[in-house]
């Protein structure tokens, strides 16, 4: 089975590399590349995997998940320029896989006790733009 | 491995009518998708590509060249058009493809897979599914597999 909460954030962020030419950064990210920055009200949807606990009936008690994603995403993020002030984005680009990949590496030591794992992480950038993160090796839709 | 989904969408009339039955039998079978005349859907089209992430980019998919090839392979063929007069897939051919939603989307994921090599030349991204939305309640998705 697998349950699902979403969090919202609101950041600013600039996707530029800092070794390549403005051209160079222009090119590959587009609108991104402005250097002054620009932000979105991210929306995270975090689901795990597992079955429902035979006493309580839970996979994993939503109220514990809020606080977990509160601390370790909404606290860190929210209302911040992800590139000055949430590492390690001082030196990765903020994409919004980079985005993906990090939350996923800050909730997964806490959401794996065996009953239940961490499942996938998908980050709306914008209404039309999301990405999925499924954790590295394996892989599933 | 990162899924990357990017929406577009396009507007578009059709008119759900099989040249192999009878009127009333088109009637009976499409209902008011029948109708003579047509009529039209602002179609919603969720294209999720899946790959690696490049570590020098930061990203698994170039959003741009994706950008570009549906714009050139799907939005622009289809927007503010009449997909059975407009659209040679279902305006010629016997028999006449139907424009319903599970035909269009397996053309519009035909045209991407068709194009796919010419922008994206290497292992990845893959084109992994289409979702089309004809309406907020209507949705119809194919897997790139399932296509030749």
């Amino acid at each position: 089975m697998v349950i699902t909460r979403k969090v919202e954030f609101s950041a600013s962020h600039v996707c530029r590399d800092p070794k390549l030419s403005d051209e160079e950064n222009q090119r590959i990210y587009g609108m991104a590349a402005n250097p002054h920055g620009h932000g979105h009200n991210y929306v995270v949807e975090v689901s795990l995997s597992g079955d429902p606990d035979p006493l309580t009936g839970m996979v994993l008690d939503l109220k514990e998940l809020k606080a977990i994603l509160k601390r370790e995403i909404v606290e860190p993020y929210d209302h911040r320029f992800l590139n000055y002030e949430v590492p390690p984005f001082d030196r990765e680009v903020p994409t919004t896989e980079n985005i993906a990949l990090d939350i996923w590496r800050r909730l997964e030591p806490r959401l794996n006790d065996g009953r239940h794992k961490l499942h996938a992480v998908r980050v709306y950038e914008t209404p039309d733009l999301y990405v999925d993160y499924f954790g590295e090796p394996a892989c599933s839709a | 491995m990162f899924r990357v989904t990017r929406r577009y969408g396009f507007a578009a009339s059709h008119r759900l009518h099989s040249s192999e039955l009878s009127e009333d039998d088109n009637r009976r079978l499409y209902g008011k998708c029948n109708n003579p005349y047509g009529h039209g859907h602002n179609y919603v089209v969720d294209v999720s590509v899946r790959g690696p992430l490049d570590r020098a980019t930061g990203r698994a998919v170039d959003i741009v060249v994706l950008d570009e090839l549906v714009r050139r392979e799907v939005v622009m063929p289809f927007d503010h058009r009449n997909l059975n007069q407009e659209v040679a897939a279902f305006a010629s051919g016997a028999p006449v493809l139907v424009p319903t939603s599970e035909n269009l989307g397996l053309e519009i994921c035909r045209r991407l897979k068709r194009n796919w090599k010419q922008v994206f030349p290497g292992e990845w991204p893959k084109l992994e599914k289409i979702r089309i939305g004809e309406t907020a309640r209507n949705i119809f998705e194919v897997g790139a597999d399932e296509i030749d």
